[in-house]
């Protein structure tokens, strides 16, 4: 049995240790916000925050999880009571598809908690290995810009 | 699992409480001078539409589905505007051959001018049904009734709920469409800036697409592919990798190879070993990347002149000047591969599919399941972005395969970032050859123009001919594809937009449409009008630099559209577009222009760009377009499509191409296939030019034509040297500098 700390809560799963993250956190835990892009630590659609930092859970094995604190697109909000984030790339309309999506806000949410006030290049170098293909990246900027206002007040 | 099986009229009864029986009307012949509008063409009745429920919520359906593109917002727009009701009382339900129409794929950028117009009438009628009901019930003439927020209000201050009126079978009748929608001037809810309904959940980790779906007892498929298109399994070690933990089933069928596992991550490993182990008979039969322009021209090909112009008063040609374009095969490389699940019981079939057409895959299904077509359903859930046939059918395929092996269970097929890059259909790649014939006064007097290329259409399952499911030609007992068929122009397949919207006295427009295909090739975003407006407008451009005179001038000399002179002149004025720009040899700007299929919508724009010669790299730093699309529904949704059409094309024009040797593709994941990313992201701008009186046309895949030529047109203008092949690759720009 592998113990997990996930958006706050205890959570223990049976599995190899060698699992990646992300299957354990969407089949073992019915969690949808991390998503299987590529498998192989290159789109990003998978991040998961762990100890602040954003990582690729498709490539991270759940045992290295163990013991740390994982974030997960559901830990920030809810449809009813969104994150600050969340609201602001649906204020946006921030998502085409909306697949890349968690990896754009959870890589935002790790960029904001570090650099509140963060600059268009500092936006831009934090989101650029999240891959986008329907070419929503102009709103994604400004969702995350909007959602550093919202953050400071 | 209880939906099983469920009949439209028991979705009607437990999801939405709604009371109204459904029944598929017959097939309706319509008399040639009377076609009801849209898609109500073909489904007449108001109930295939929409839906009254006891509880006051109204259902609409469609047999269009949501590709990420927004269409269903765009359609719950439509049916609050007609209905009175706002769009939070709406619930859309599509593309569900239990449930919805059929309206075969959704592509080509017209499910607003089917689907949309189908709705529009509908809901206007019913709206009016709901009226004259209410009159009877009330004693009022029904012109002294009006509807609000789903409400009937008498002008005595009397109220009455669309509920309590729609009581009996009130919308089962046939659609007449005498019910005139409201015009433009009185709407509320069309035209506006809508939330797009499905964003919410998304962004918060609500089950959005068929990937989140899971279902008590579902496990877990994948498939193993060969390493080359027409590569054969020779052997393979089934016994080991069944004894692997949690396999539950390995399949082979022919050069079909597949496993089902109890957990995700142990069907993957069953694929790994199997993929070590297997032995494949290697075709090596595709034809060398470094010519493949060349092989493209040398094969058999069905050839057609699409347009032919003779007029008795062109002017002399005394000189011509001639140029031939090339364009990669181009990856749809979505976010997320392909998923599809699908469950198999008593001879009875359910999928769930992020497929473009459930009824045309369910066809396809049942004939190579040997199953009636009644004893498959299929019905859409969203996948990740889709641009045009993916492997969504192909992996849809694959579920059933897997899924009879394990009846009762269903098994979730996802492909794997490989599959999806080695297996989904490419965007062809083409040649262009044009030449035109100047008169003296530089004008174009004669316009000849020929295309090679495999086939953008008719490689989609459902096509008569063939079986178009991938794991279908891998079969111990095949199934052989359709064969490519032309589509006529307007809307064209690989001649898409090869007809130039200027007006030329003499021209001949020819294709070739390639049959031999080594690599599978089908439908994306914006089909062959994507390299052929490329080609125009570069050739186009090489004229006006030519005859000396300013490449937008010069395009305006040969259009008398108005609609096209605003578009091109709206971009021109907010690009702040000067006659006579010279490149300091870093910097380039460069205009394109298109009217999307020659019948839908008009998108110029100007780019800028800056290169730098040594490394050979190409920055586009701003695109300003300018857009007519008709009637405008959603404004924001017409924007995201447009500019998104802008970044994906920039992506296509700059970097993308598939590799592939003699043997496979080798292009496999996003290190051998780089798109665009945030740092290379132009700044973009778009200008809508709204016609509320006009019909509402079909723009998701009009800019993508239009930004190439204009980035092309902007490198050539930096680099004082025309490039003439997609993608514009460091090398070009390096040998060109």
């Amino acid at each position: 049995m592998i113990s997990l700390t996930v958006n706050g809560k205890k959570r223990m799963v049976d599995v190899k240790p060698d699992t990646p993250l992300l299957y354990v956190l969407r089949n073992d835990l019915e969690l949808n916000g991390p998503k299987f892009g590529c498998g192989l630590g290159q789109c990003w659609a998978c991040t998961v925050i762990m100890d602040g930092m954003p990582i690729l859970s498709c490539i991270t094995p759940v045992s290295a999880a163990e013991g740390h604190n994982i974030l997960t697109l559901e830990g920030l909000g809810s449809i009813e009571k969104p994150h600050p984030i969340q609201k602001a790339f649906i204020e946006e309309q921030a998502a085409q598809c909306g697949f890349c999506i968690n990896g754009m806000i959870m890589k935002s949410k790790a960029l904001l908690d570090k650099t509140p006030d963060p600059t268009d290049h500092e936006i831009i170098a934090a989101l650029d290995p999240v891959l986008c293909r329907c070419g929503t990246h102009k709103n994604i900027v400004s969702a995350v810009r909007r959602a550093a206002k919202e953050m400071k007040k | 699992m209880k939906d099983f099986l469920l009949t439209r009229r028991q979705f009607g009864i437990t999801a939405a409480g709604i009371f109204v029986t459904f029944t598929l009307a017959p097939e309706l012949v319509l008399s040639a001078d009377q076609p009801l509008p849209g898609a109500l063409s073909g489904t007449p009745m108001l109930d295939a539409w929409v839906l009254v429920g006891s509880d006051g919520k109204i259902t609409i359906f469609t047999g269009k589905v949501e590709l990420g593109q927004g269409l269903l917002t765009a359609l719950c727009q439509i049916a609050a505007e007609e209905l009175d009701v706002p769009m939070s009382q709406i619930k859309v339900v599509s593309g569900d051959t239990r449930l919805t129409p059929d309206e075969g794929y959704t592509t080509g950028s017209q499910s607003i001018e089917y689907s949309g117009t189908a709705l529009r009438f509908a809901c206007a009628e019913a709206r009016a049904l709901l009226l004259e009901k209410a009159s009877a019930a009330l004693g009022v003439p029904a012109n002294r009734l009006k509807t609000a927020e789903g409400k009937i209000l008498s002008v005595d201050g009397r109220k009455l709920t669309y509920a309590e009126i729609a009581k009996t079978d009130l919308l089962h009748h046939r659609a007449t469409a005498k019910i005139a929608p409201k015009p433009a001037s009185q709407h509320a809810i069309v035209g506006k800036p809508a939330g797009r309904i499905d964003i919410p959940a998304k962004l918060t980790g609500l089950p959005s697409y068929v990937q989140d779906m899971r279902m008590p007892d579902m496990v877990f498929g994948r498939a193993v592919r060969p390493p080359g298109p027409r590569d054969r399994l020779e052997g393979v070690d089934i016994a080991t990798v069944r004894s692997m933990p949690g396999i539950l089933s390995v399949v082979r069928d022919g050069s079909f190879l597949g496993v089902v596992a109890s957990r995700e991550e142990q069907a993957i490993a069953a694929r790994e070993a199997l993929q070590q182990s297997a032995k494949w008979r290697t075709a090596g039969d595709l034809p060398d990347a470094a010519n493949i322009y060349t092989w493209l021209k040398k094969q058999a090909s069905v050839d057609e002149i699409i347009s032919e112009k003779k007029s008795p008063n062109a002017k002399q040609v005394v000189k011509r000047l001639e140029a031939a374009y090339t364009k990669s095969y181009v990856a749809h490389a979505a976010i997320g591969p392909s998923c599809a699940i699908a469950v198999m019981k008593d001879r009875k079939l359910r999928v769930w599919t992020h497929s473009q057409g459930v009824y045309p895959l369910r066809r396809n299904l049942a004939t190579v399941m040997k199953m009636n077509p009644e004893d498959v359903i299929v019905s859409h859930v969203e996948g990740s972005g889709c641009y045009g046939h993916n492997g969504a059918d192909d992996a849809a395929f694959d579920a059933v395969l897997l899924a009879r092996e394990v009846p009762g269970r269903p098994v979730k097929v996802q492909w794997m970032r490989d599959d999806e890059f080695a297996w989904s259909p490419f965007g062809s790649a083409m040649v262009m050859q044009v030449s035109a014939g100047l008169a003296a006064d530089n004008s174009i007097a004669d316009w000849q123009y020929e295309l090679w290329s495999n086939a953008h259409s008719g490689a989609r399952p459902g096509r008569p001919g063939g079986i178009n499911l991938l794991a279908a030609w891998h079969l111990d007992k095949p199934f052989a594809p359709s064969s490519p068929r032309p589509v006529p122009v307007p809307p064209g397949a690989e001649d898409r937009n090869a007809l130039p919207i200027y007006d030329f006295p003499n021209q001949k427009i020819v294709r070739h449409l390639v049959k031999e295909t080594p690599l599978r090739t089908s439908a994306l975003r914006a089909l062959g009008a994507y390299a052929n407006v490329f080609a125009i407008e570069s050739f186009m451009d090489e004229l006006a630099v030519a005859a000396g005179v300013d490449p937008i001038a010069f395009r305006l000399s040969y259009v008398k559209d108005p609609r096209a002179r605003a578009v091109i002149e709206t971009a021109a004025a907010k690009a702040s577009w000067k006659p006579g720009f010279k490149s300091d040899g870093t910097k380039g700007r460069g205009f394109g222009f298109a009217k999307y299929k020659n019948i839908a919508c008009y998108f110029a724009c100007v780019a800028d760009v800056e290169i730098d010669r040594k490394a050979g790299g190409v920055r586009v730093t701003r695109v300003v377009g300018a857009a007519d699309a008709g009637q405008i529904i959603n404004p924001k949704g017409l924007e995201m499509q447009l500019e998104g059409g802008m970044i994906q094309s920039v992506s296509w024009t700059l970097k993308e191409a598939v590799t592939f040797d003699r043997a496979r593709v080798t292009s496999r994941d996003w290190a051998d296939y780089p798109i665009l990313t945030f740092a290379e992201v132009p700044e973009i701008e778009v200008h809508l030019i709204d016609r509320p009186e006009e019909r509402p046309l079909g723009s998701g895949e009009a800019s993508l034509g239009p930004t190439a030529a204009a980035v092309v047109n902007a490198v050539s203008s930096a680099l004082g040297r025309r490039i003439r092949h997609l993608p514009i690759s460091k090398e070009i720009i390096k040998q060109a500098s």
